[in-house]
């Protein structure tokens, strides 16, 4: 009996996936639990198992093929024996997307619920698409200036012998932005590094429209190179953008004396430093908020239609810049958590995420979320809401100074933070509650650690 | 029409073409008022190799003694040099009527002369013909570039063509203009004996070259005994019974009269365009050379041109590329269009140079930042057993993508070298590639991986 195999919901918001590299070709013999391919989410790339048993009989999308919607059918087995018709399994369980006031799971729900129909996806590469595609032919030289510039080779169609690709093709794809190939012209693709988005667009009939850009396709004479958008950055651009035209944004802005904290800080650092760890500013910062968001309540909440989602637990989405874009790891239950805890847990977060490591329940879900900029010496800023999380504290650089204390002045380490608010569910009274609840844990820190 | 493609000229550019022409079933004439070969292998690149062959050894067996032997009183007879050049010549021209033969092209004899753009009367020995065809070649070649106010007569006052059967061998010989043909007969006639003197009107000799390979050829010759004057000029050339006095007017004004045995005058060249039809036709020209197309067209459709008459570089190799070219597309194919960056070029002095591609201050002018390695020979096992520890390899890159911009060579037998990198430059390969490629020990071409090497400070041997 044939059982297909179909794209499978990595996470929650997943709609489409690539299909990075399958790991098995036609003929192999799969046993459960055997690694079929990678799929590329939005927002990481993750290996898929199978749980049927079988002969691998034909693959039914190229690898690098963009845009495949969960569900469609991607590879067939013949299987053996009794092997139950399922798809491939999703890695992690999706939650309900009506959660009721439970602080048991971790997610809010976001997105809607992946099309339910596995829809036939046309096999890329026209007949046979098959996943030993064609290679791209270029010369050494060929492909250094693409890599220089930026240019996918693949989109770029070769006039050196046997349609090899050329420097001078390369330098014309600088001068003039390749067009975007349709369906039945030749196509070519990369050998791509892992993170990279494929180059072929694929007719897949089920996928969501892509987000149109704000501004027509630029057409300019100024010298530039063309960068096709990987997943992450398309995700960061859709769900940025949604979040700016749908949440009415109020902000609120406060000075934060930092003094005790360091001191604070200082000293827990010596005392923790024969376990190893040491905190940051910031991880205290995530356990203030934290704990601010348990005292004011209204503050901590997803404003959905007809409902208010209010959070009992505090879990922060900590804004980290990767390699591939802005990625939000979570600090779950932050606010009940030490902070020698949220220390480590944020270091292997970090790490993950610049190595484009983490999973989807490590960035998906948050109750509010947390940037810093002070690093990079950025004294105030807005941040954009992550919906449908209704806060995010932007955090600016600690720096010395000249405050008035009674009537004199004196100098003090003064960082400026500003919380944005979805007014939708936060009114300013309450957010200003909010901002004093972290003023006040920063200013008198000891209730960090209590 | 009688004929597919009709072929004016047999030289490098139109025999070549002509047998493209056949492979590719066209029904061919070619038509050569001389020689088949042109002037390349009756007049140019082949007899003149076999006189610098006798020459150089004609240099290992006088100086014998540097490698262990002994040879007493050696000497030559220069009627016999002569006749072996000839005869390498002609065992070619009958190589080339048997490759005609073979392919079966029809040879005609004769002065031909374009009555239209598809129509060609050829005055042969027994009369007129009148052939036809859609598509004519013309590949009429170059002659060389007189001196104003000078009569190259052959009998002291030589060009190219006197040069290669002497009647008598120079006791002391102007060459006037070193390029590669002036500077091969100076290398000749300085290794046969001849005291000879070379005058370049630029401040370099050879000085298409790279500047540094300019610089070191002018020392070697200097060092073989030659004088080099650069930057000045030659006037009042006038023969008697006895030699040729001559004026050789310097950069700083100075002028001296000097007496020559004999003058080769070798400024140049200027394309064969007169009495074969072409004002008729309203042919495109650019400074004398018709002008051509990158698949090698000429403005009036149908009618394509080749190799010297369309312009420089003056090579046979280029000639042969542009008829495969034409050819190619006058039988409806797509072929390549010749990248004039990767033509190389040779000379045959003692010291051989060859190059391509770009110079260092070429490249630079074009904009690029470059990266430049220079290897000696003196640091090459190979070149030392041979005794010739003189030259170097030099190339330039472009440091930003590490693409090899030019290549250029100055020793024993960097003819033989160049190749190497035309391919490499031809494939697009970068410095990655080429150092990679693993070159045999003992040779000369290590010395090319080295240079690439030297370009990014991983010279090994230097």
């Amino acid at each position: 009996m044939t059982i297909d195999v179909t794209m499978p919901a990595l996470s929650p918001t997943m709609e489409v996936g690539t299909l990075a590299k399958w790991h098995v070709k036609p003929g192999d013999l799969l046993k459960s639990g055997d690694i079929i391919a990678e799929i590329e989410t939005d927002k990481a790339t993750m290996e898929v198992e199978a749980v049927d048993e079988g002969t691998v009989a034909e693959l039914l999308v190229a690898e690098g093929t963009e845009n495949v919607p969960v569900g469609a059918v991607i590879m067939r087995l013949d299987g053996e024996g009794e092997a139950s018709p399922k798809a491939a399994p999703a890695p992690n369980p999706t939650p309900s997307p009506s959660r009721e006031r439970e602080g048991s799971s971790s997610t809010p729900a976001a997105a809607p619920a992946p099309p339910a129909q596995p829809t036939p996806l046309p096999p890329a590469g026209g007949a046979g698409g098959g996943p030993s595609g064609s290679r791209t032919i270029a010369t050494p030289l060929a492909r250094r200036v693409a890599e220089q510039q930026g240019i996918d080779l693949s989109a770029i169609k070769g006039t050196g012998p046997n349609n090899r690709i050329i420097r001078a093709d390369v330098d014309a794809a600088i001068t003039s932005p390749p067009k975007v190939s349709g369906a039945g012209e030749d196509e070519r693709r990369a050998e791509r590094g892992p993170g990279e988005g494929a180059p072929v667009p694929t007719p897949a009939p089920t996928a969501p429209p892509a987000p149109k850009p704000a501004a027509p396709p630029p057409t300019t004479d100024i010298p530039h190179t063309l960068e096709k958008l990987g997943p992450v950055r398309k995700v960061i651009a859709r769900r940025l953008t949604e979040a700016k035209q749908t949440v009415p944004h109020i902000y609120l802005t406060l000075d934060v004396e930092l003094d005790a904290l360091l001191k604070l800080r200082a000293d827990l650092n010596k005392a923790l430093e024969p376990r190893g760890v040491k905190l940051s500013v910031n991880d205290l910062v995530i356990k203030a908020l934290a704990l601010a968001l348990r005292q004011v309540p209204k503050c901590n909440v997803s404003f959905a239609g007809d409902n208010l989602l209010v959070y009992d637990r505090a879990d922060i989405s900590v804004a980290v810049a990767a390699p591939s874009g802005l990625i939000t790891p979570i600090i779950n239950g932050a606010d009940t958590k030490s902070v020698s805890v949220i220390s480590s847990e944020m270091k292997a977060l970090a790490e993950k995420a610049r190595a484009g490591k983490l999973q989807p329940h490590e960035y998906q879900g948050g109750t509010a979320s947390l940037s810093n900029l002070g690093m990079f010496g950025i004294k105030q800023f807005d941040a954009v809401i992550n919906p449908p999380q209704a806060m995010i504290l932007a955090v600016g650089a600690g720096e010395k100074r000249a405050v008035v204390k009674g009537d004199a002045l004196a100098i003090a380490t003064v960082m400026t933070i500003t919380g944005s608010f979805d007014h939708r569910a936060i009114d300013g009274a309450d957010g200003a509650a909010l901002m004093g609840a972290v003023k006040g844990l920063i200013e008198s820190p000891l209730g960090l650690v209590a | 029409m009688t004929h597919d493609l009709l072929i004016l000229g047999s030289g490098p550019g139109g025999y070549v073409a002509a047998i493209r022409a056949s492979q590719l079933g066209l029904k061919v004439a070619i038509i050569e008022r001389e020689r088949l070969g042109g002037i390349c292998l009756n007049w140019g690149c082949i007899p003149t190799k076999a006189l610098l062959r006798t020459s150089e050894i004609y240099h290992y067996i006088t100086h014998a003694d540097a490698y262990g032997l002994s040879v007493e009183k050696p000497s030559f007879d220069l009627k016999k040099v002569t006749d072996r050049s000839r005869k390498v010549a002609a065992q070619l021209n009958s190589g080339v009527k048997s490759l005609m033969k073979k392919h079966k092209i029809e040879v005609i004899e004769g002065q031909g002369r374009l009555t239209s753009a598809t129509s060609i009367a050829v005055t042969t020995a027994s009369g007129t013909r009148d052939l036809s065809a859609k598509n004519i070649i013309i590949a009429t070649g170059a002659r060389a570039r007189d001196l104003p106010g000078v009569e190259a007569d052959g009998n002291r006052i030589w060009t190219y063509r006197h040069a290669m059967v002497p009647p008598a061998m120079p006791t002391r010989l102007l060459v006037i203009g070193s390029g590669a043909i002036g500077v091969e007969f100076a290398s000749f006639y300085s290794d046969m004996g001849a005291k000879v003197t070379v005058v370049e009107m630029l401040d370099r000799i050879l000085p298409v070259e790279d500047a540094d390979v300019s610089a070191h050829v002018q020392k070697a010759l200097t060092k073989q005994g030659m004088a080099i004057i650069t930057g000045a000029k030659v006037s009042d050339v006038s023969p008697g019974p006895d030699g040729v006095t001559a004026t050789i007017t310097t950069a700083d004004g100075k002028a001296a009269t000097e007496h020559y045995s004999h003058v080769i005058v070798a400024i140049g060249i200027l394309p064969n365009t007169q009495d074969i039809g072409l004002e008729a036709l309203n042919i495109a020209t650019n400074r004398g050379h018709i002008t051509t197309d990158p698949m090698c067209q000429t403005n009036v459709p149908g009618l394509y041109a080749i190799g010297d008459v369309t312009g420089p570089p003056w090579l046979a190799h280029k000639a042969s590329h542009e008829g495969i070219i034409a050819v190619e597309h006058i039988a409806g194919g797509h072929p390549h269009a010749m990248d004039v960056g990767l033509i190389p070029g040779c000379t045959y002095a003692r010291p051989q140079v060859a190059s391509i591609g770009l110079t260092e201050a070429k490249a630079k002018a074009a904009g690029h930042t470059v990266r430049v390695g220079k290897f000696p020979f003196i640091g090459n096992g190979k070149a030392i057993a041979l005794g010739e520890a003189e030259g170097f390899v030099k190339t330039v890159f472009d440091a930003t993508t590490g693409q090899l911009l030019g290549a250029h060579m100055v020793g024993a037998e960097v003819t033989e070298l160049i190749q190497g990198y035309a391919i490499a430059m031809g494939l697009e390969t970068t410095e990655a590639e080429l150092m990679h490629t693993i070159f045999p020990h003992p040779t000369l071409s290590e010395m090319m991986h080295e240079s690439v090497l030297d370009a990014y400070g991983r010279a090994i041997h230097f």
